[in-house]
Order: C-alpha cells, then structure tokens, then sequence
C-alpha cells in the first residue's frame, strides 16, 4: 500500500504541472475573451440575449463531448491545445454573465453623476462601472476557476496531462490509492486558487488604507509570493521540453495500461526516450497516430472494422486482419504485427449455470433466451455485432441491462442476470469461473490485438526491429492472468507487466 | 458719473463682469469677439458692452423639446435669461418640463429646436463631456462613487480636467473645508460611512471643486430629513452669494424656491408661466395656477405668524 502511494507520490509534480498550466491558461484566456464580451452585451441588447444563449448552450454540451467535437474540429489533434480550447470554452459561461450583471447592477444615480460631472463614456466604463461590477465579475471568476479545475481531469481523455492521469487511471486499474490521490489533488488545488483569487480581490479593496498596516504588508507579500511562484509553476511547463523519440499510447482499460507500460519498456531498454500518453480516448488516439501525433499503440482489429471502417459484415478471423491491414497501410498506419492474443466480445455465464442450463454455446440459448436476462457494457447492445448476434441467431433476452465493466462481471457472478458480454482476455473471467460461449453462426467479431505505428515511427529500422519481436509472444491465457493480476487481486501495473514478460514466448 | 473702470472692480457683477473677460476668449467667440477688442481702449465702452453681454450667464431661445419627433412638446418654445450670479430657481409639478429644461443646459438632454448659450457660447458647438465639466451638478440622487473616497469624490472633476496632484489637493482641503466637512477628518472615508446630509455637501463640494461659473442643480435637497435640509439651503445660498455662481435649481418646494432664488419660473406643461422675483409672484400672481402654488407657503407664514401673536 504504502509503496503505491509512493509510486503514485512520484508522478504528482508532472501532473500538477500539467493541470495548473491547463487550468490557468484556459481561465486566463477565459477572462481574456468573456470580460469583454460581458461589457459589450450590457451595452447592446442585440448582442446581449443570443451571447448569453450561446455560451449557456455550450455549457449544456457533456463536458467530454466537448472535448472531443473540439479534437476533431482540430483535425485529430490531441494534448494541450484541445483541452485548452474546451476548458476555455467552458468557462465562458459564469464570466460572461457575472459581468453582465454586475455592470447592470451599477446603481443609476452613480452613472447619472458620472455623465453630470462630464465623464465620457468611456471613463464611465473604465472607472465607475467596472470597478463597482468588480466584485460580481471576480465571482464569477472563481466559479468558472473551481470548475475549470474539475473538468481539466477529463482532458487525460484527449491526452493531455492533468490530475486525471491518476484518477481514470485508478478507475481502470482498480487503484483507489491513485484515484483519492487525484481527486484529492485537484479539490486542493481549486481551493488554493479559489483562495488565491478571493485574497487578492480583498487586497484590491483595501488598497486605499495599504500604507501603514503591517499585518496588511504581510498578507500582500504573500499573496504576491504564492501568485509568483504558482505562475512560474504553470509557465515552467511552456519551456520546450526535450522532445520524447517515441510518444506511446493507449485506452483508458487494464489490459492498455499493461501493453502500453510493456511497449514503453521495450523501447527504452533498447536506449530510447518514450513519452506515455495513457487512457485516452479510442477514436482519439487512432486520429493521433495517423497524424504521427502518437507513435506507437495497440489496436484491435474488430475496432478497426467496425468503428473506423464502418464494416457491417463478418468476414471471419483472418478476413478482417487482412481486410483491416490494407485499410490502415491507406490511412498511412503501419501494422507491425499480431501479440497473439484477442481480446473480444463473447457471450458468457456463470459455469454452474450454464450446466444447469445445459448451455455450451449460443446456439444452446435460442429455445430459453427469452426467459433468460442479459448485462453488457455501456456500448454492447447498441453494436452491429448485437444485433447481427440477434438476427444469425434469431433470439433475444427477456431484459438487457447494461452497466459499468465493472458491476457488469458483479451482476453475473451474483445471479442478477444470466449472461454477458464479456471481455475474452479480461481477467474477471477465470476469477468469477466464467464459461465463455462459442459462437457457430460468427455473428461476434474477431479483435485480434496488432501494435499499430505511425508512419514516421516506421521508418526507423531500430524501433521496428524492437517492437518486431513483440509479435505473435503473448498467448491469451498470459494476458488474461496479467489482467487479473490487476482487476482481481488489486497488483499494480508494474506487477502484471512483469508477470506478463515472464509469460511471453520470446523465440 | 462717470461709468467705474472694469480695472478696478467695485461690487460683485462688476468682478464677475471682470472674470468674464478674462475667462471668455475674445478673440476666438464669433459673435462678439471682434467688436470688444477693437473697442477695449475704452474702458467705459468695454464696460458697457461687456455688461450687456456678459450678464447674461444663460440664454435660452425658444427652446423646444419633443420626445416624440413634434407630436407632444415636453418644453414648448421657451425664453429665459440668467444673469451672471444669478440664483434661478425652476417650479412646477412632476412632468412639467423643469428637469429637462434644466438637462438641456448641460446637454444630458439635447433641445429640439431652439438656441442655449451658455457664457455667450452655443453649447452645440461644445463637446458634451467638456462642457459638463465646466458646469457643477448636484442632484437628488448624490450619485457619490461609493468605491471611492471622500477626497477622490471631490477630485472627480479637477481630475478629469487634468489639474496637478498639488492643486487637486488644495482645492478638495477649500471645498470640504466650505462644506463643513474637514478634509482631515474626512478626507479618506467612503462616502457609505456618511449621513445623508454629509453625502450632499460632499455631493456640493463635488460640484464646486473645478470652480464652475454655473451650477445646475435638480432637487438637491428633496431627500434630506427637514433640518438637515434647510442648514443646507442656507450653506449654500451664503457659498453661492460669496462666489457669485449662476445657480438654476429645479425644485417642487415652492418654501424653498422663494427662500433662496433671486427670480422663479413657474413652469406647467412645458410652458413658463410666469417668471419674477419671490416678492412678483407672491403679490402679483399672473395666472391662477401661480397663485395656487404661492397660497401655501403664504398661508403657513400667516398661521405662524398668528401663533407667535398669540403667544
């Protein structure tokens, strides 16, 4: 436990790093742009309705669509930028209108006498209604700060770094170490800001009594001191860092996690530099290595077929793999080859029930599916390969819920429901002694896992010559165990991936 | 006798006339410049003419103002004449044009039609803020800046004309000084930690602090309890005879118009009745409606006078 802790301890400057810099830059620019445009809607009703509309309607967006509207609007970009743009973005909102009302809220008789006594326009804006606004706009500052600090953990999604490293992280790999870690960090640090911010509003508003108090001096210090040194902290993180050779990748699950820390160890047991991009997000990453932006990955075939092909049909094991290569020699990806396990869906059951049922594959279920229930992950039933499954085999469930991966292997091995979608490598099945069920008529895909680099990465004999002897060395069962290392008995990362090196069949 | 030298000023329209010649850019105005300078060798002439002019601190030359492109006239074709140190006190019932006739003076309304000089100068020909700036303003509403102090209130105008710190200074210690309010006790408060009287003679050392010739002011005192507000009215007509200002105030209080203006204009429907001194319109009212708002501050002077009697 407390060697975890240390583990996680020793990633904590990078992140907070990479949070702070996203979080103040986006509000920076957030106050940047929606000060602005605050003070021109209160001075034009034909502005003011539709701005606030707008940036309430961007609000309303799921934060993670957001961000990933905002990736592909940047052609497949990931990291900073996108994060950047979409926590600007966000912020809008409270800013925006705070400085509306605050303007608005400017008592009239102070305006008339600022006109009385031959204030321009201007000056009333630049001294009278902005300073009395003030206070109402730092408000809405600090809302749109706390919650710009909050969502900058989704942006570990789209690859940038952020406290959300441990915390999507910790989920997956089931580290409530890591997780607590994270969110405790980043509570903190919206706090500390929050904090920051409300002190140096209080100092604006006693400057007029600054000069003799001490105790005042003292504070100012301060204030100056943690805002100069936090600064510096977030401006540290612009410095052009020694670019990585290699960026490697990977999804946001237990078995990425592995393969990504095994690639990464290949590459820098050989002598190079390897930056980790982790838990991103799936159709992000695949955009990251076409446009060389990540270097090297693991993909699954059956994910390439569906999802970025669009292939309705199921041309069998090998017919994708072959289908699936020259698609992505196309799209200027560079297959360098199969591990030698699949991680796909099947259908699977409790072994007792299944006996009891005298159930050994799909075809067993078509007379009782309509009195049996079935779980799945959140996507399962909304696929082609459910509803090619439904139609090849002419059944359906008398209920189909679906839930968290998670909860969804809990369901089944406490009887709440009869069958599920399961993972083939995933290590829940062995550990909940779950039968995994043929599938005759192939209706379920084949996701054979294929190290995918990009184009750039390719041509460098070296690094293929490394990844070359990744392929065809881990069996299934390997992989399953690793998995369980992790998912069943709460091991690290680093403990499954040794487990797995021991496993594999180097030739 | 031989008319006094404008050199040497014997009464306060004379010093007045003075400051105006000096204050007035003669060479520059297109109506009068010309013909002073050419006749400024003579001082008894230059006297004449300058007194001719100059006393008129105010002209307004059927002013008209419509809200509504013409079809109804919230000022109709209104004339008035204010002398330099003039106190003008404008009367009559909500909506019958006195705040806007008086908003016109310093363009925070712009007449319809019509000609309004002030000092000799077509104020349309004046940039707004410039020409507010050279005329105090007080009203009802205060309108202090409550995120500034006392001093920076006073400073407000002083400042935007760019004087030096040093006479911002001085001038704010002369005005809080003559509004009761010591600068050294007061200076640095924030007007929320003042009475509401306090707030109004700041609210006048504002309107002073840039030595304005002429001081607009709109129900200055309306809001103020009645003690307060008559310590007040008498502060300021003395601060106003002292300093000779041109005064127009709007008021509903005919008590107050008739203790401290010099002449009225009862004003209804956009329309000046009728304009004299306090003593005019009390003995010879010339319509009905100025003899019904004279009647009542006529009729407590009576009864209190009854009631010392009977003492």
């Amino acid at each position: 436990m407390s060697d975890n802790l240390r583990e996680q301890l020793l990633l904590l400057p990078a992140y907070f790093q990479g949070h702070l810099l996203l979080t103040l830059s986006a509000i920076s620019m957030g106050v940047l742009i929606s000060v602005p445009l605050g003070v021109w809607a209160e001075q034009s009703a034909r502005v003011k309705r539709p701005l606030l509309a707008l940036v309430s309607i961007i609000q309303t967006f799921p934060s993670l669509a957001i961000l990933a509207l905002v990736v592909a609007l940047l052609g497949g970009r990931i990291g900073f930028l996108p994060a950047f743009i979409a926590l600007t973005l966000y912020s809008m909102l409270p800013i925006v209108r705070n400085t509306v009302t605050g303007l608005e809220s400017v008592s009239a008789s102070v305006i008339d006498a600022a006109k009385g006594i031959g204030m321009s326009p201007n000056q009333i804006l630049r001294e009278v209604k902005l300073p009395l606004a003030m206070p109402v706009i730092v408000a809405g500052i600090r809302t749109a700060m706390v919650w710009t600090v909050g969502l900058a953990t989704l942006s570990t999604l789209v690859g940038a770094t952020s406290f959300g490293n441990y915390i999507f992280t910790g989920l997956q790999t089931r580290n409530l170490v890591a997780v607590t870690v994270g969110s405790l960090a980043s509570a903190s640090l919206a706090v500390s800001l929050d904090g920051l911010v409300a002190s140096m509003q209080w100092l604006l508003e006693k400057r007029s009594e600054a000069a003799d108090s001490a105790r005042l001096k003292r504070i100012r210090l301060s204030v100056y001191g943690v805002t100069a040194i936090i600064v510096s902290l977030a401006l540290y993180g612009l410095l052009p860092k020694p670019r990585a050779d290699f960026v490697v990748a990977g999804k946001p699950f237990t078995e990425q996690y592995i393969m990504a820390g095994l690639l990464a160890q290949e590459l820098e047991e050989a002598g190079f530099s390897v930056e980790q991009r982790l838990g991103m997000g799936s159709a992000v990453v695949y955009e990251a290595i076409r446009n060389g932006t990540v270097d090297v990955y693991v993909e699954y075939t059956g994910t390439v077929w569906a999802n970025f092909m669009n292939r309705e049909s199921n041309p069998g094991r090998q017919g994708i793999r072959s289908g699936v290569v020259e698609f992505l020699e196309d799209q200027n990806v560079t297959t360098i080859g199969f591990t030698g396990f699949q991680n796909r869906y099947a259908l699977a059951m409790r072994r007792d029930r299944a006996l009891e049922l005298g159930v050994t594959s799909i075809e067993d279920l078509i007379p009782i599916a309509a009195e049996l229930s079935a779980g799945s992950d959140l996507e399962f039933f909304g696929r082609t390969e459910w509803f090619r499954l439904r139609d090849l085999y002419n059944m359906d469930f008398a209920d189909k819920l679906t839930f968290d991966v998670s909860l969804m292997y809990t369901a089944v091995a406490e009887r709440q429901v009869d069958v599920i979608s399961a993972y083939t490598t995933d290590g829940r099945v062995a550990a909940y002694d779950l039968l995994l069920l043929d599938d005759p008529r192939n209706a379920l895909l084949a996701y054979d896992a294929m190290i995918l680099a990009s184009a750039n990465a390719a041509a460098q004999p070296k690094f293929m010559q490394i990844l070359d002897t990744l392929v065809d060395s881990i069996p299934d069962e390997a992989m399953r165990q690793a998995n369980r290392l992790v998912d069943v008995n709460g091991e690290s990362i680093t403990v499954a991936l040794e487990y797995l090196r021991g496993e594999m069949t180097k030739d | 006798m031989a008319a006094p030298c404008i050199c040497e000023p014997s009464n306060r329209y004379s010093a007045a006339i003075q400051s105006a010649a000096q204050s007035l850019e003669w060479g520059k105005s297109p109506r009068y410049g010309g013909l002073l300078v050419r006749r400024w060798d003579c001082p008894a002439h230059a006297l004449q003419l300058t007194a001719s002019i100059a006393l008129f601190m105010i002209e307004l030359k059927n002013v008209q103002k419509s809200y509504d492109g013409g079809a109804t006239l919230a000022v109709a074709d209104t004339s008035l004449t204010i002398e330099r140190g003039e106190f003008l006190g404008l009367i009559g019932a909500s909506g019958c044009g006195k705040t806007t006739t008086l908003k016109m003076i310093n363009r925070l309304e712009e007449s319809s039609s019509g000609e309004i000089l002030v000092n000799g100068r077509n104020v349309i020909d004046q940039n707004p803020e410039q020409l507010r700036r050279n005329i105090g303003y007080v009203f009802q509403g205060i309108g202090l800046f409550p995120h500034r102090t006392v001093a920076e209130n006073v400073a407000a105008v002083p400042q935007l004309l760019q004087w030096s710190a040093d006479d911002i200074r001085v001038r704010c210690e002369e005005c809080l000084e003559m509004v009761g309010l010591p600068f050294d006790e007061y200076g640095d408060r924030s007007p929320s930690q003042l009475s509401g009287g306090q707030q109004q003679r700041i609210g006048v050392a504002r309107a002073l602090a840039a030595r304005p010739e002429v001081v607009l002011m709109d129900e200055p005192f309306g809001a103020l309890d009645p003690i307060t507000r008559s310590e007040l009215q008498e502060e300021f007509k003395s601060i106003q005879q002292n300093m000779a200002l041109t005064v127009v105030m709007v008021t509903h209080d005919m008590t107050e118009a008739l203790l401290l203006a010099d002449r009225i204009a009862v004003m209804r429907e956009g329309v000046v009745l009728q304009i004299g001194t306090p003593k005019e319109l009390l003995n010879n009212p010339s319509h009905d409606y100025v003899r019904d708002i004279v009647a009542m501050p006529r009729r407590r002077a009576q009864r209190l006078e009854e009631l010392m009697r009977n003492e």
